[in-house]
C-alpha cells in the first residue's frame, strides 16, 4: 500500500502538544547523555594515547584510590539523575493528567492484527483509520479485546499498551493536520507486523463532516450487482464476525464495514481499497496478509467482485 | 589421586591430561574445571545456533515485504534467538567462567558441592536441547523471550511450542537456583588461608552477589512457568482476563525475575573486565571498596526496578514515578564502575592485548548501553521508546556490546590458562576491529530506527520509507562481517588449541591465584598455595612490602 500522502514518521516529527513536550524533554536527556559518553570517551582514548606501554617503561605507580575523588564521581552522576528524576516527575503531569470522571472521547480497541474505533458522543464506530479534530484536548481509552497490543503512533508522542481486562488512558491533542502513521508495538501474535494504524488530523469542520457522514446508516443497495452481492455476504459466512449498520450483519468480532467504502485501506493498511483489490481480499485475504485472522471462503470470483461490488457502494 | 603419588608432574596441554581422556570421564565428571569447560563450549555451540537465527531476521530485514521466510517463521526465529541469547548463551557462559574459575581464584580444590555442580550442568544441557526439539517437536515457541500472557494461553498459541519454552526454562531454572547456591556456599566457606573476603579478586565478589541474585530471582521465574503451565495443561486461568485471571501479572513475575536477570548476565562481565584491565595496565584496582560496595548496591537495586519495564502498562502515578528513580538511582553504582576502570588505566602502562582491547571495547560500549537506559527511565521518553528497535539497540548494547565483549575478552584472557595453548594474538586483532565494526555497524543504527517508528518484533515493514530501508539494509551487511569476526574467533580458538603457543604458568604476568598453578591446572588445582597477605598475591611474591616503599596492592 502506497502511503506517501503521510507525513515523515518520526518521534521528531511530532503532531500533538505532548509529542512536543517529550520531543523537547528528549533534547535535554541526549545532551546529558552525549556529555557522559564524551566524557567517558574522552578520558580513554587520552588514556590510551597517553598511558601506552613503551618499551623500557617500569612498572607504574600503584596508586590504590582516593577517597575524595569517589565521592565526586559518585555525587555528581547522582544529581544530575536526581535532576532528571525531577524532570520526569513533572513531564510526566503534564502528558498523563489523573483522569478522574473523565469520559474517554475515543475507545481504541486493538484486536489480533487491526484497530477498532469507537466514538461513544456520536456513535461511531469504525476501524484502521483513525480521524482526530485539529486543536482539543482528546482523552483515548485503550482496550485489548484478546492479546495485548500497544497504540503507537510516533508522531503523536506517548505509546500505551491495549491490555484485556484493563482499560488505560492516552491523552492527545492533535496540533497539525495530516496523516500520521503507527503501529502496534506490543508483539501480539502472527501477524503482528501488519497491524497498522493511519491517523488522520483534519479540521473541526472536517471532523464534525466526517462524524455525519458515519453515523448516518448507508442507504440500500438499488444497482443488481450490489443487491446480489448484499444477497452473499448475508447468505455467507461474513456475518458471523462483521457487521454493517442497517442489516442483520451485527457481529462484532472483525472490523465493522458500515462505512467501508470511505477507507483508503483494506486491512490494516496493506492494500489500497478498491474494487479490484477487495475482491481480491475477499477471494483470498491470506495472500495479503497471512495469518490475518480472516479465513479464506473459497468464494468464486463473481461471487467476490458481486460483495465488493456492494461494500464499495457502503459510503 | 593424591599429590604425593605424582608430586610435580605437570602438564601443558589440556590434551595431555590423563584424568581428562575419554567421553567418560567428561560424562560422569564432577570437576569443576570440566564443568565449567563443557558450560562454556556449549554456550559457544548454542552461540552459533543463536547467531544463525540472528542472521536469518536480519536477512529478512534487508528490504521492505520480504518474503525470505513466512512471519510465522520470524515469529518462532526472534523468539528462539532471545531464548538462546539469554538462556542458553548468557548463562551457561557465567556459570562456565564461575565454576572454573572460582574455585581456583579462592584457592579451593573444588566447589562446595561437586555432585550439585554436575547436576546443575547436565539439567542446563539436557534443558536446553528440549527447547531446540521443539522446532521437529511441533513448533518452536513464538511468544517472544518473555513470552506474554495471554498471548501464551493455549487459545492463542496452541502448537506446543509454549510448552517446551516453559519446561526447558523450568527445568532449566531449577539448575541455575542449584548452581547460585553452590557458588555462594563456596566462596562463603573454601577461601585459602589468609584470604578474607576483603582480598578475594574483584571477579569473585561479582560472582557471588550474582549467586545471591540467581537464588533469589529464578524462583519467581519458575513459580510463574508452573503456573503458565497449569493454565495451558490444566485449564486454569491464572493469566487469562477473559476468564477473570490477569495478564499484568505475568509481567510482573516475569520482570521481577528478569531485570535482577540481566544484572545477573552482566555482573560477571563487569567481574572479568574488573580482573583484567589491571593486569594490563600493571596497576591495582583504582577504588577497590567502591567497585566491591557498587556490586552489591547494584545486586539490592535491581530488585526494586522491576516496573521500568512495564511503563506502558498504565500504572498509576507514584508507582511508575518511584520506579523511575529506582531506575536512575540504579546507574549510579553503574557509572562508579566506569569511573574505576577508567582511573585504574589512568597512569597505568598500558598493554593492548586483544583481551585488553575488548576490555577497552566494552567499556565504551557498555557506557552507550547504560545511557539509552537512562533514556529510557525517565519516563516519558520510556513511553516514546519502548518496544521499538531502540529498545533492540540497548539490549544489544548491553549484553553484546556489554556482557559478550566482557567475556571474549576473558577467553582471551583464561584461554592460556584453560588449555595450556596461548591464542593466536594475529586473528585476535583482525577478530577485535571486524567485531567492533560489524556491531556497531549493525546496531548503532537501529536507535535511530526506533526514532523512525519502526516496532520491535516486526517481520517486515512497507515501501516509502527510505531512511528505514536504508538502515535496516546497512544493518544487515555489518552483521555479516559481525558474523565473519566470530567465524575468526572460533577458527582462533580451534586452531590455537592446537598449534598455538605454549603458554606457561603466568603469560601475562597477573597475580591471582588462578596463575600459581599450572596451565592447565591439574585435577587438583594446587600443590601448594602462596601465602595470601593481599588481594594480589602473585604480585607480593616479587613485589614485596619492603621493595621500593610502595604499598602492597589491592588492600581495602
Ligand atoms: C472468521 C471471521 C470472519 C469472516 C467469516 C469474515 N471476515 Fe472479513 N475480516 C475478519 C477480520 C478478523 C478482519 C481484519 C483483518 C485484518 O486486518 O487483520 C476482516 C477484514 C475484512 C475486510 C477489511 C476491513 C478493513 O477495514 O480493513 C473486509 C472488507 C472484509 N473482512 C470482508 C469480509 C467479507 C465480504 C466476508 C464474507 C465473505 C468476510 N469478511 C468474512 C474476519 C472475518
Ligand atoms: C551476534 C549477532 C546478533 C545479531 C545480528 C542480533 C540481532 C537481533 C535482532 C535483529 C533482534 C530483533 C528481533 C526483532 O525484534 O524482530 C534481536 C533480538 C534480541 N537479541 Fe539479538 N542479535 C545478536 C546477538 C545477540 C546476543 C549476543 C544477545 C544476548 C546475549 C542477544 C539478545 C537478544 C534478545 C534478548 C532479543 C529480544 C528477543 C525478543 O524480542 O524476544 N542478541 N537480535
Ligand atoms: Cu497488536
Amino acid at each position: 500500500m502506497d502511503l506517501s500522502s503521510a507525513q515523515f514518521t518520526s518521534i521528531f516529527n511530532f503532531a500533538t502538544e505532548q509529542g512536543r513536550t517529550l520531543v523537547d524533554l528528549l533534547y535535554l536527556n541526549l545532551w546529558i547523555c552525549l556529555g557522559f559518553l564524551v566524557t567517558v570517551a574522552g578520558l580513554l582514548i587520552f588514556g590510551i594515547i597517553k598511558y601506552r606501554h613503551r618499551p623500557g617503561d617500569g612498572e607504574p605507580d600503584q596508586t590504590e584510590g582516593s577517597t575524595t575523588l569517589e565521592i565526586i564521581w559518585t555525587a555528581i552522576p547522582l544529581v544530575i539523575f536526581l535532576y532528571l528524576g525531577w524532570l520526569t516527575f513533572s513531564v510526566m503531569g503534564i502528558v498523563y493528567p489523573p483522569a478522574g470522571k473523565r469520559q474517554p472521547d475515543i475507545t481504541v480497541i486493538g484486536h489480533q492484527f487491526w484497530w477498532e474505533y469507537r466514538y461513544p458522543k456520536s456513535g461511531v464506530v469504525t476501524a484502521n483509520e483513525l480521524y482526530l479534530p485539529l486543536g482539543s484536548d482528546l482523552m483515548l481509552e485503550i482496550r485489548g479485546a484478546d492479546v495485548i497490543h500497544s497504540f503507537w503512533v510516533p508522531g503523536f508522542g506517548q505509546k500505551m499498551d491495549a491490555i484485556p481486562g484493563h482499560p488505560n488512558n492516552l491523552f492527545l491533542k492533535p496540533i497539525r493536520e495530516g496523516l500520521f502513521l503507527g503501529q502496534c508495538a506490543e508483539y501480539c501474535g502472527s501477524q503482528h507486523s501488519l497491524m497498522r494504524i493511519m491517523a488522520n488530523v483534519v479540521s473541526p469542520k472536517e471532523f464534525e463532516a466526517w462524524t455525519k457522514s458515519q453515523a448516518k446508516v448507508p442507504a440500500p443497495p438499488t444497482d443488481k450487482t450490489a443487491l446480489h452481492g448484499r444477497e452473499l455476504f448475508m447468505s455467507r459466512t461474513c456475518i458471523q464476525c462483521h457487521s454493517i449498520a442497517g442489516t442483520c450483519a451485527t457481529a462484532q468480532v472483525a472490523p465493522d464495514l458500515t462505512h467501508i467504502a470511505d477507507r483508503k485501506t483494506i486491512g490494516a493498511g496493506v492494500i489500497a481499497n478498491n474494487l479490484e483489490n477487495l475482491t481480491e481480499w475477499i477471494m483470498d485475504p491470506q495472500q495479503f496478509k497471512p495469518g490475518s485472522l480472516m479465513p479464506n471462503m473459497r468464494l468464486t470470483k463473481s461471487e467476490a467482485h458481486d460483495i465488493a461490488f456492494y461494500l464499495e457502494n457502503l459510503k | 589421586m593424591t599429590d604425593a603419588a605424582r608430586p610435580h608432574q605437570t602438564f601443558n596441554w589440556l590434551a595431555d591430561i590423563p584424568e581428562y581422556h575419554g567421553l567418560w570421564s567428561w560424562v560422569s565428571s564432577i570437576d569443576h574445571k570440566q564443568i565449567g569447560i563443557m558450560y562454556i563450549l556449549s554456550a559457544l555451540g548454542f552461540f552459533l545456533a543463536g547467531l544463525t537465527l540472528a542472521l536469518i531476521m536480519r536477512i529478512q530485514l534487508m528490504v521492505p515485504m520480504n518474503h525470505f521466510v513466512s512471519q510465522d517463521a520470524y515469529n518462532q526465529i526472534f523468539t528462539m534467538h532471545g531464548t538462546t541469547m539469554v538462556f542458553l548463551v548468557g548463562m551457561p557462559l557465567l556459570f562456565g567462567f564461575a565454576v572454573y574459575l572460582t574455585p581456583l581464584m579462592i584457592g579451593a580444590r573444588d566447589m562446595a558441592f561437586p555432585r550439585l555442580n554436575a547436576m546443575g550442568f547436565w539439567i542446563f544441557f539436557f534443558g536446553a536441547l528440549l527447547l531446540y526439539f521443539s522446532f521437529v517437536g511441533g513448533g518452536a515457541p513464538a511468544a517472544g523471550w518473555f513470552s506474554y500472557a495471554p498471548l501464551t494461553e493455549k487459545g492463542f498459541l496452541s502448537n506446543p511450542g509454549i510448552d517446551y519454552w516453559a519446561l526447558s526454562l523450568l527445568v532449566m531454572g531449577i539448575g541455575s537456583v542449584a548452581t547460585g547456591i553452590n557458588l555462594i556456599t563456596t566462596v562463603l566457606t573454601l577461601r585459602a588461608p589468609g584470604m578474607s573476603l576483603q582480598r578475594v579478586p574483584l571477579f569473585v565478589w561479582m560472582i557471588l552477589t550474582t549467586g545471591i541474585l540467581v537464588a533469589l530471582s529464578l524462583p519467581a521465574l519458575n513459580a510463574a512457568i508452573v503456573m503458565i503451565l497449569f493454565d495451558r495443561l490444566l485449564n486454569t486461568h491464572f493469566f487469562s482476563p477473559a476468564h477473570g485471571g490477569s495478564a499484568i501479572l505475568w509481567q510482573n513475575y516475569f520482570w521481577f525475575f528478569g531485570h535482577p536477570e540481566v544484572y545477573i548476565l552482566i555482573l560477571p562481565g563487569f567481574g572479568v573486565v574488573t580482573e583484567v584491565i589491571p593486569v594490563f595496565s600493571r596497576k591495582t584496582l583504582y577504588g577497590a571498596s567502591f567497585m566491591a560496595a557498587s556490586t552489591v548496591a547494584i545486586g539490592f537495586l535491581s530488585f526494586g526496578v522491576w516496573m521500568h519495564h512495564m511503563f506502558t502498562t498504565g500504572l498509576g502515578f507514584w508507582t511508575l514515578y518511584i520506579f523511575a528513580l529506582s531506575s536512575l538511582l540504579i546507574a549510579v553504582p553503574t557509572g562508579v564502575k566506569v569511573w574505576t576502570w577508567l582511573a585504574t588505566m589512568w597512569g597505568g602502562s598500558l598493554r593492548f592485548t586483544t583481551a585488553m582491547l575488548f576490555a577497552t571495547a566494552f567499556i565504551i560500549q557498555f557506557t552507550i548501553g547504560g545511557l539509552s537506559g537512562v533514556i529510557q527511565a525517565v519516563i516519558p521518553l520510556d513511553w516514546q521508546l519502548t518496544d521499538s528497535y531502540f529498545i533492540v539497540a540497548h539490549i544489544h548494547y548491553v549484553l553484546l556490546g556489554g556482557m559478550l565483549f566482557a567475556m571474549i575478552s576473558g577467553i582471551y584472557y583464561w584461554y592460556p590458562k584453560v588449555t595450556g595453548r596461548m591464542l593466536s594474538e594475529r586473528i585476535g586483532k583482525w577478530h577485535f576491529w571486524l567485531m567492533v565494526l560489524g556491531f556497531n555497524g549493525t546496531f548503532l543504527v537501529m536507535h535511530l530506527l526506533g526514532a523512525f517508528g519502526m516496532p520491535r518484533r516486526v517481520w517486515t515493514y512497507p515501501y516509502g520509507m527510505p531512511m528505514v530501508s536504508a538502515m535496516n539494509f546497512f544493518s544487515t551487511l555489518s552483521a555479516f562481517v559481525l558474523a565473519f569476526s566470530i567465524g575468526l574467533f572460533f577458527w582462533n580458538m580451534a586452531y590455537s588449541f592446537i598449534k598455538g603457543k605454549i603458554a606457561g604458568d603466568n603469560p601475562w604476568d597477573a597475580w591471582t591465584l588462578e596463575w600459581a598453578c599450572s596451565s592447565p591446572p591439574p585435577p587438583e588445582n594446587f600443590d601448594r598455595l602462596p601465602p595470601v597477605r593481599s588481594r594480589r598475591p602473585l604480585w607480593d611474591l616479587t613485589h614485596p612490602p619492603e621493595d621500593s616503599g610502595r604499598k602492597p596492592g589491592g588492600q581495602l
